[in-house]
This record gives C-alpha cells, structure tokens and sequence, in this order.
C-alpha cells in the first residue's frame, strides 16, 4: 500500500464530481425540459426546477408518436440482431476452429476480411442490395440460361420469383446489421483459449462434434455470450443511420426513428417538451441495461479488444 | 465414432491468437494449421453447413454491395436510361478537385482529431481520479459510463436542445455573456456543438480502457516508485501512463473509428451538415450525396475512398490490439 494525499484525493473527488454533472447536466435538462408545458419550456432564463408535467408530456408523446408500434420494432429488430448474430457468428468460430475441412482457410478470410468495412461506408450499395436482394440470383440464372429455359419449357417465370424486396420488412432491418464477422472473431479468440483436453476426453467418451458444442463449448462460453448479448443490445437498439434509409412506412419505424420525428424543426411549434419526454422512455431500455448489467458489460467490452 | 476424428496429438497446432495481415495464397486451399485446434474434428459437410450461415449472409449483403460500389466508382450511370460507360478513374478526378469534398476532408479531419484529444483527455483525468479515490468509485463510474448506453443520435438531440438559440438554457447562458451564439447560422458554432455532443457520448468508451489498463498496473511497480520518493503525479506520468501506452494507442484508433463512421445519428439529428457544408462530414456528404442528390457515380467514389480509409484503421486497430497482447505484463 503506497501514502495517501488528502490534497490530492480532495482534487480528484471534484473531477471526478465535476465529470458526473457534465455527463449529467444534459440528462437533467432534458428531464426539466420534459416536465414543462409549451409555453414555460420557451421561458427566458430557461427554469431551473422541474414541472409537474412530465407524465403528462411522456404520454403525449407516447400517442402522437404512436410509439406502441416503434417500441414493438424496435424489439423485434434488436433481438433478431443479437439472437441472429450470436447463433450465426458462433456455428461459423465453432466450424472454422474445430473442423478439418477444404476451404477451411478461404472460409476464415472470407468472413475476417468484412471485419474491414463498416456498413456505414458502403450505405448505397447495401442499400441497393437489400432492396433487390434477388438481383444477383436473377442475373446469375439470366447468365447461365435457366431463365429462358425454364420461360420456354414450364413457362415458369423465374424472374418474377425473384423479386425480393426488402425495405420496410423487419429482415431488411435485421440481415446487413449482422452481416460482420466481429463477434465471429471474439469467439474464435475465445475457442483457441479453451483446453485442447476437453475436446479430446469429449471424442474418448464418444460425443459427436454437435454433442461435444453442445455440452461442452456452449457452457463454457456463456459468460461471452452474455456479455456479448449485452453490447449487441445497445449496437441495436441505438441504431439510426440504417432504419433510417430502410422504413419509408410509419409502421415500421424504430422508436430511434420515432423520435427524430419529434424533433422541432424551424417555423415549427418548439415543442421540445414533447421531444424531450420522448427521449427518455426510447433510451430507457439501453440504460436499464447498462445500470443492471455494469460489471458484465465493462469487462465484456475489455475482454473483447483482446 | 468414425475413425477419422481419430486423436491427433501429434500434429503440433498453430493456435496462436493472431491475426496475419495477409494470408500465404497457398495456405488457402491447403490444409494450413493456422487456428484450428489440435484436437478436431473431420466432418466437411458438417463444417460447411456450419459456416454456411455466416458466408451466405456476407455474401448477400457484404461482398455483393462491396463489389457494386467498387464497381459503380468507375462507370457514369445515366440517370434515365440506366446505362453504363465505363468513365475510368474520371469519378475520382472529379471528386478530388471538388472544392466541396475537400473542404469536407479537412473539415473531417479536424473534427476527428479534436475529438479524439478532448475525448482521451477528459477519459484520461476521469479515469486517473478514479484510480487515485477509495469512496464513491461505483457512483461516480456508474454515472461517468452512462452515455454508453445512450444513442449518437439521442445525445444529438439532448444537446441540440441544449444549445438551441431560441430555447436551450446553455445557449441563452452563452447569449447572456455576449456571445452570438447561434449554430443554426455560424459555421463554427455548428461544428463545436457536434464536437461537444460527439465528445460527451464517447468519453464512456475511453473511461471503461483507461481504467482497465490503470488498475492494470501492478501493485508491486507503483510501491516500488513510491518507496524510491516519487509523488502520485509523478509515479502517473512515469509508471502508470507508459504502461497503459498501448491501450491509449488502441483508443486513438478507435476514436477516429468513431468520429469518421458512428457520428453521422449525432449530425443528422443536430445540423443535418449545415449550415454551409460546415459539419458535412466524408460520412454524411456519402449519404447526401448519394440519397439526397441521387449522384451514384459520385458517391460510390467516396464510398471507396471511405473503405480506403476503413481498411487503413482497421490495420491500425489490429496492430494495436497486437502490441496489447504483446506488452502486457
């Protein structure tokens, strides 16, 4: 145990003090600005207490921005990314560590090199993509001649069956968030640190690999798979850039995209009261997350650097 | 059980955690070691289904949107017809004597660089005045980690009602003090408050690595500079921060990650790259450009320059997290 100075802790409890109200000062203002009605939220100086008009606010919000439907979304979108990307993204690390097989290795640099591309650099061709996600089936029948085949000989109309479009469909939502190798990578980290001898005792007692994943590998990962899930929950819920090219119909927004609505844009009415409300029930799920999961979470994302 | 998942303890197996920046071709269809278990299995068709998954979903909304892009920065698209020339590296020419895209790189850049210093700096303080206090630690990091949980585009909407010219109470603080603060008209106004709101929003980040690696720190070393009459400033700058050279390294890398690609929810919401072009970032101008003006040759240049760009951090990140493993004590 090293010496302790009074002066020095006294200095670092008022940073430490000083950056917990600079976290929190715009949390707080929102939270004053949601309880205030129209009127007292354009007051000069703005008030530095809260109303009494919070809930009120939160359910007018709540209805004007019909965000039953956007919370349902945006549920189902990010569960379908974290439980979608975690199954995918674990079978494919499973496969590429514990398997022989040919392509092995063109496989591994087939998923590692996508680590390399954000999705946000290459937004219009993804887009283009998910739109017509049969394009490049059609052009590849097209080019091999199944397409007139099939139209000459069944009058099948492959081309017609190949329209796939994605905008406005909750897969079109879910597909290209999952489409990066990251956590297929953190689990492949994850498996080569695992004993060689589970493996070898798990072939003596004569369990199959499917058995052995199941029994043994799945087990041991699920402090990962935990963690994992935790940060893959916040990566969905708080995504905006891609609902936002992707839902052109009100239904299908998220409740990100619901409250980007609320925001008041100039000649409007300012209503940032209403906004501000909003705020906190669309960032309400995340934060629940991170105060009740802490520990999870912070070494689940060190962990994962490694 | 099929004798070919027979026990081989004799083939050594190359299992360490790395990551080769370029992979020997010939170590792509034969039967490399790199990464596989020496204890395994031999199932090709299990394997395949297993990773099928994965490749299909890359294939349809990874490789395919990559290759159009790269393949759309080298044609002019008629915007009626739908059909193609081939125009070469024209795209780029073009975009590269834009004025407008330049001023869109240099505005970038220093909107990356001054967010990544004042995001290290703040993290920095934070997380050594956390190192240094017994009492209130789990207070004060779980509101200090908050933001984490907070949207780019969230915390753009707190603080673009924070500093609104009309409403927000920081704005007429600033305003009462004489400054003509308005981020709605004066460039620089716009671009410090999507500094500030990209800041807020990633300190959380830096905090949770720097006090990591500071904790990281053995006990034993920090005693020692202590017993040798170094203060506790003095054992920070000289034990305590080399030590943690390399997850600062690895922060920088990702805080360029972040200002380059993630901030575009925190612009949108606040300055929708106004006014002027002045917050118009590489990101945001892709965006604009190629779903506001529908310019596709264009766009899918910078697209291009963008995965440039990508690629490059990506490198650097590996490195880092390479040195990490590497320097770790």
């Amino acid at each position: 145990m090293v010496e302790r100075h009074i002066g020095l802790s006294i200095f670092c409890h008022v940073v430490l003090l000083l950056g917990a109200a600079a976290v929190g000062m715009p949390l707080y203002f929102a939270f004053v600005a949601g309880s205030l009605t129209v009127g007292e939220v354009q007051q000069v100086p703005f008030p530095l207490l809260p109303g009494d008009h919070f809930v009120e606010n939160t359910i007018g919000a709540w209805n004007e921005g019909d965000f039953g439907q956007l919370y349902i979304n945006s549920f189902i979108v990010t569960v379908g990314i974290v439980v979608g990307k975690l199954t995918v993204s674990i079978i494919a690390a499973f496969a590429v560590t514990y398997f022989r097989f040919p392509f092995r290795m063109t496989a591994f640099w087939l998923i590692f090199i996508s680590l390399m591309l954000p999705v946000e650099v290459r937004i219009i061709p993804t887009y283009e993509a998910v739109a017509d996600a049969g394009g490049p089936l059609r052009s590849f029948f097209e080019a091999i001649g199944l397409t007139g085949f099939l139209a000459n000989t069944t009058g099948y109309q492959l081309d017609a069956a190949l329209q796939w479009n994605m905008v406005n469909t909750y897969s079109g939502l879910i597909l290209p968030l999952i489409a990066s190798a990251s956590a297929t990578f953190l689990f492949r980290q994850f498996f080569l640190t695992v004993p060689d001898e589970l493996c070898e005792a798990a072939k003596l007692d004569g369990a199959g690999p499917l058995k052995f994943f199941r029994d043994v590998l799945l087990p041991l990962s699920s402090a990962n798979i935990a963690a994992l899930s935790i940060i893959l929950f916040l990566y969905g819920w708080n995504q905006y850039l891609w609902p936002l090219l992707f839902t052109t119909e009100k239904e299908m927004y998220t409740a990100m995209i619901g409250l980007k609505d609320l925001i008041p844009v100039a000649d409007a009415q300012p209503a940032w009261n209403i906004a501000m409300a909003a705020s906190f029930f669309v960032m309400a799920p995340p934060a629940l997350v991170i105060l009740l999961m802490q520990r999870w979470f912070t070494k689940g994302l060190v962990d994962s650097s490694k | 059980m099929p004798a070919s998942d027979a026990l081989r303890l004799d083939e050594g197996a190359a299992t360490r955690p790395r990551f080769p920046l370029l992979p020997w071709l010939g170590s792509l269809v034969g039967s490399s070691e790199t990464g596989l278990k020496a204890s395994h299995f031999r199932r090709p068709w299990l394997a395949a289904g297993l990773v099928a998954p994965q490749l299909l979903i890359l294939l349809f909304f990874f490789f395919i949107p990559t290759w159009k892009a790269l393949s759309l920065a080298f044609v002019q698209v008629d915007p009626f017809g739908g059909t193609m020339i081939f125009v070469g590296l024209d795209n780029f020419t073009t975009l590269f004597s834009s004025p407008e895209y330049r001023d869109s790189a240099v505005l970038t850049l220093w909107f990356t660089t001054v967010q990544c210093v004042a995001t290290l700096l703040v993290a920095g303080l934070l997380a050594f005045a956390t190192d240094q206090v017994m009492r209130g630690k789990a207070i004060y990091k779980g509101v200090i980690l908050l933001p984490y949980a907070i949207a780019p585009a969230i915390s753009g909407v707190l603080w673009a009602f924070l500093f609104n010219p009309t409403v927000g109470p920081l704005a007429h603080m600033l305003h009462d003090l004489g400054f003509a603060w308005d981020p709605n008209r004066r460039p620089f106004d716009a671009l410090l408050l999507v500094s500030v709101a990209a800041v807020w929003k990633h300190i959380c980040y830096d905090y949770i690595f720097l006090v990591a690696a500071f904790l990281a720190v053995p006990a034993s070393v920090i005693e020692a500079g202590a017993i040798d009459g170094a203060r506790p400033v003095r054992r920070f700058l000289t034990i305590t921060l080399p030590m943690a050279a390399p997850t600062i390294f690895f922060l920088i890398v990702m805080n360029f990650v972040y200002g380059l690609f993630e901030t575009f929810g925190i612009i949108d919401t606040i300055t929708h790259g106004g006014p002027a072009g002045s917050t118009n970032t590489l990101v945001y101008k892709v965006y604009q450009d190629g779903f506001r003006q529908l310019d596709l040759g264009s766009s899918a240049a910078q697209s291009v320059v963008l995965m440039a760009i990508a690629i490059l951090f990506t490198v650097l990140q590996f490195r880092a997290v390479e040195r990490k493993v590497n320097y770790q004590v």
